[in-house]
């Protein structure tokens, strides 16, 4: 912990438009554990995708053990000791976990010896993986160790991990520090990418936080509170948003035995799903990704039909119905993929508008199209959601994440629907837009709406909904209400730990 | 070093200027090859581009004009709308083919009885029944068995050029044509005839019903649903079925479209200007259509004056063969030219071309 590892100085990147890191310096000592902090769009990807040989610097320069270092590509990185285990995995489906390992490698060695390597590593680091086993198989938590396992056996000196808790129960994310303490004791830095706060005040030593690009301060995180770190990665206080006292109405939505076949070898089919929604009712859907979200959303908005009495609103059969008659009822959704899901990227957000609202708003007569209501429309949800954006013919992939979740969550909202189910609704989001979000869906609920919000993000779900429950491989956990359920509770319903063995020696 | 950036957003002036560059680029190439082929380049691109329409004999190029442009932009507006979608009909050739053979069966079945009122209407829904048939074939196919749409249209179009030429020799055969093969004329039949309305200017009912349906395709693509579903499928097919788009319906539905201009444009072909159901009946318009369809940006607008301006090239290119012993091929190497040119330089739309120092070691 003395030795300094790596040495950044005034590193910067610009993109048109952009300036993605703005003179950034600091020090990453040996055995640390180093936390890299900052909001949607403050530079944390950029700047570590210099670090790991993916983009090189417009300006300012690294040096490792006192040495220049200027990776360009990540397999000089590589070489140097270091390596990355990223947020979305580049594992094979159909191969095995030691295929997939081989595969990263320059020189693989012999299958065999692979596997023991694998064995070893994997247990002596307290994340015991069988080599032979498919990866198509593996649980999120799963994958991440075929990942972190295939870091290991470079023996880096420095790890970097991005967003590494994003797909993990609580339990999981446990025995993953276990193992990051482990790794710190042998002198291997560890530069640990998140936003979550008392995961970082937890487990990291070090922090540093970005925000809009530039270093805002490097500082010892358990010496702050996590509302002053939440401040510094922001820059401003904000509101949380407000729960009213809500009067919870009629059940709207009943959803009874929802099983629904995989559309591909690797989805996931949902069984016996079962739950009701009353009006005025946030309910929360926690899990991991993975475990049947999108399917879930699909049955619901009717992009994928069901025998019809599986899905019952006010008392009617809808499951057989397609996505337009459902909204004709009152039924909205907004899916988890805003380009090419829920919007058309080319296409402007009046077209994007009409997409969804053209029953709903009458904007359709004799299938002729009313434009100029389609426009209306777009203006008003623009301008009630603060959707940053020239103008209404702006195509969609010119937002911002953020700006264009806003945008197609307000498209729903302001199409007042008695059932609302989003997917993910702050993800890649700025917290300032997250929290505008989040406020917009509980005045919804208290305008007698009934919500539902599937999530990986259990700080969200604990903050809007009144209801929760968990997915987990395509079943749903009995419903639990959320005043009173602890973390720990919680991540027992999104399946624990997979009765994964936990070893340390 | 040459970098590909990607713009924001779409670029519009790109995306009008794009075919005007391409048409430039075609005929810059086109004049070089002209050149390393002995010929005067600037002599043979005014020739095929210039006189037909303005020179000492456009009053009898420029009515060719019209008469070959007329199948083009018909069936390039109907396949417009698949390829919009996603939806790749190779085949409309064999779907003119087939429509030319049911709407001439339909007047000969008829003859010599004369009725035009009944029978020229009953030819042309002969002619777009046959080609919504045709091209039900490979549609029904993808719909029901998931087959590729490509493979099983092209297929079609040699099942369709063998029919053709059996009917000219069997079935359609001119009882009183002293055993050559072909059928009857249908210009000298006033039934069937479809001869120019207007004095030397080519204008047939084939090229009013380009027109027509050059209007019609622009408000349904501006102002209908359906034109709304077609677009949004060919941006994203998942956001499409999140509008509730049914997908399969929409396949079918741009097969009928497709097929069936294509079968009229073939109607109106063999009762005008080709005359008679020969085994050389297939001008290979189909396929032209394809380049015409994408040279237009698949906007009517677009098309209308694509087609123009290939029908220019096939009748600026006979007079080229004629009066500067130009091959025949050189018109379809420019046509070829034309698309190549296009799709290149369509890179343009989407992205900023940068020069940038070449990166250190």
């Amino acid at each position: 912990m003395t030795d300094t590892l790596l040495k950044i100085q005034g590193l910067t990147k610009a993109y048109p438009g952009v300036v993605a890191n703005d003179d950034v310096s600091f020090d990453i000592g040996r055995g640390e554990v180093h936390a890299l902090l900052g909001e949607n769009g403050a530079g944390k990807s950029t700047l570590v995708k210099m670090i790991y040989g993916l983009v090189k610097p417009d300006q300012g320069q690294m040096t490792m053990h006192d040495v220049k270092y200027a990776p360009t590509d990540p397999r000089q990185a590589r070489a140097t000791g270091v390596a990355m285990v990223f947020q979305h995995f580049s594992l094979f489906d159909a191969l095995t976990v030691a295929e997939n390992i081989a595969l990263g490698m320059e020189n693989p060695p012999s299958q065999r010896d692979l596997s023991d390597q694998i064995c070893k590593v994997s247990q002596n680091y307290g994340l015991p993986l069988d080599p032979r086993r498919t990866v198509g198989v593996l649980s999120a938590g799963e994958r991440q160790r075929v990942e972190i396992i295939r870091c290991l056996l470079q023996n880096p000196k420095l790890l970097i991990m991005d967003e590494p808790t994003s797909v993990l129960t609580p339990q999981e994310v446990q025995i993953l520090f276990q193992t990051l303490r482990k790794l710190k004791s042998e002198g291997t830095s560890i530069l640990y990418i998140s936003h979550k706060l008392d995961e970082i005040r937890e487990i990291c030593d070090t922090a540093t936080i970005l925000r809009h690009g530039k270093k805002v301060e490097t500082c010892t995180p358990s010496d702050k509170s996590a509302r002053e770190l939440a401040e510094m990665m922001v820059g401003a206080s904000f509101e949380a948003p407000k729960r009213s006292d809500r009067q919870l109405g009629d059940v709207i939505l009943e959803v009874s035995n929802l099983s629904l076949n995989a559309a591909d070898a690797y989805g996931t089919s949902l069984r016996g799903v079962t739950f009701t929604v009353r009006a005025g009712e946030v309910l929360g859907i926690g899990g991991v990704a993975g475990n049947g979200q999108d399917e879930l959303l699909s049955a619901l908005s009717g992009e994928a039909m069901t025998p019809a009495s599986m899905v019952r609103l006010d008392g009617r059969d809808i499951g057989h119905l397609g996505p337009n008659d459902r909204r004709l009822l009152g039924l909205l959704a907004a899916p988890e993929e805003r380009l090419g899901h829920a919007a058309a990227p080319n296409m402007s957000l009046i077209e994007n508008a009409m997409m969804t609202a053209a029953d709903r708003k009458g904007m359709v007569t004799s299938g002729f199209l009313a434009w100029g209501k389609a426009r209306q429309f777009a203006e008003d949800v623009i301008q009630k959601f603060d959707v940053r954006t020239p103008s209404a013919q702006n195509a969609a992939r010119s937002l911002s994440g953020g700006n264009l979740q806003k945008f197609v969550i307000g498209r729903e909202v302001l199409q007042e629907p008695s059932v609302l189910i989003v997917n993910q609704p702050t993800w890649g989001v700025d917290a300032a837009a997250a929290a505008s979000i989040r406020q917009a869906l509980l005045d919804l609920a208290t305008g007698g709406a009934a919500i539902i919000v599937i999530s990986q993000d259990l700080d969200e779900l604990i903050e809007i909904s009144d209801n929760f429950a968990a997915l987990n491989e395509g079943r749903l956990s009995e419903i639990r209400p959320m005043l009173g359920l602890t973390v720990d509770q919680i991540g027992l319903m999104m399946g624990g730990a997979h009765d994964i063995e936990v070893e340390h020696g | 070093m040459i970098q590909l950036e990607k713009r924001k957003e779409p670029s519009t002036f790109w995306i009008y200027a794009t075919p005007l560059l391409a048409v430039l680029l075609t005929m810059v190439l086109g004049g070089l090859l002209f050149a390393t082929l002995g010929k005067d380049p600037f002599m043979a691109i005014k020739t095929i581009f210039w006189d037909p329409i303005l020179g000492e004999f456009a009053f009898y190029y420029r009515p060719e004009v019209f008469k070959k442009a007329a199948p083009l932009i018909l069936i390039a507006i109907g396949l417009s709308y698949g390829f919009k979608a996603g939806i790749w009909n190779i085949g409309a050739e064999g779907q003119y083919i087939i429509g030319a053979i049911c709407g001439a069966s339909v007047a000969l079945a008829f003859y010599p009885l004369e009725a035009r009122w009944m029978i020229f209407p009953l030819m042309i829904q002969a002619g777009v029944a046959g080609g919504v048939i045709w091209a039900m074939i490979p549609a029904l196919l993808r719909v029901y068995f998931k087959t590729n749409e490509i493979l099983v249209s092209l297929m079609l179009v040699y099942v369709a050029e063998v029919l053709i030429k059996a009917f000219s020799i069997g079935l359609l055969r001119n009882p009183d044509g002293h055993g050559f093969p072909g059928s009857r004329n249908l210009n000298q039949y006033s039934s069937s005839a479809n001869l120019e309305l207007f004095a030397g200017t080519g204008v047939h009912w084939g090229v009013v019903t380009a027109l027509f349906a050059v209007v019609a395709t622009y408000v349904i693509l501006a102002k209908h649903q359906f034109g709304f579903f077609v677009r949004l499928t060919g941006e994203s097919s998942r956001a499409a079925g999140f509008a509730g788009v049914n997908a399969n319906r929409l396949i079918i539905t741009c097969f009928v479209i497709s097929g069936g201009l294509a079968g009229v444009a073939g109607l109106f072909e063999v009762a005008g200007p080709a005359g008679q159901i020969l085994g050389s009946f297939p001008a290979f318009y189909g396929f032209t259509a394809i380049i015409v369809a994408f040279l237009g940006r698949l906007h009517p607008v677009g098309i209308l004056f694509a087609g123009l301006l290939m029908a220019l090239t096939y009748v600026g290119g006979n007079a080229a063969e004629a009066a500067m012993n130009i091959p025949s091929a050189t018109i379809q190497i420019f046509q070829g030219m034309l698309l190549f040119s296009l799709l290149s330089v369509d890179v343009l739309t989407n992205y900023r071309v940068r020069f940038v120092a070449a990166r250190g070691a």
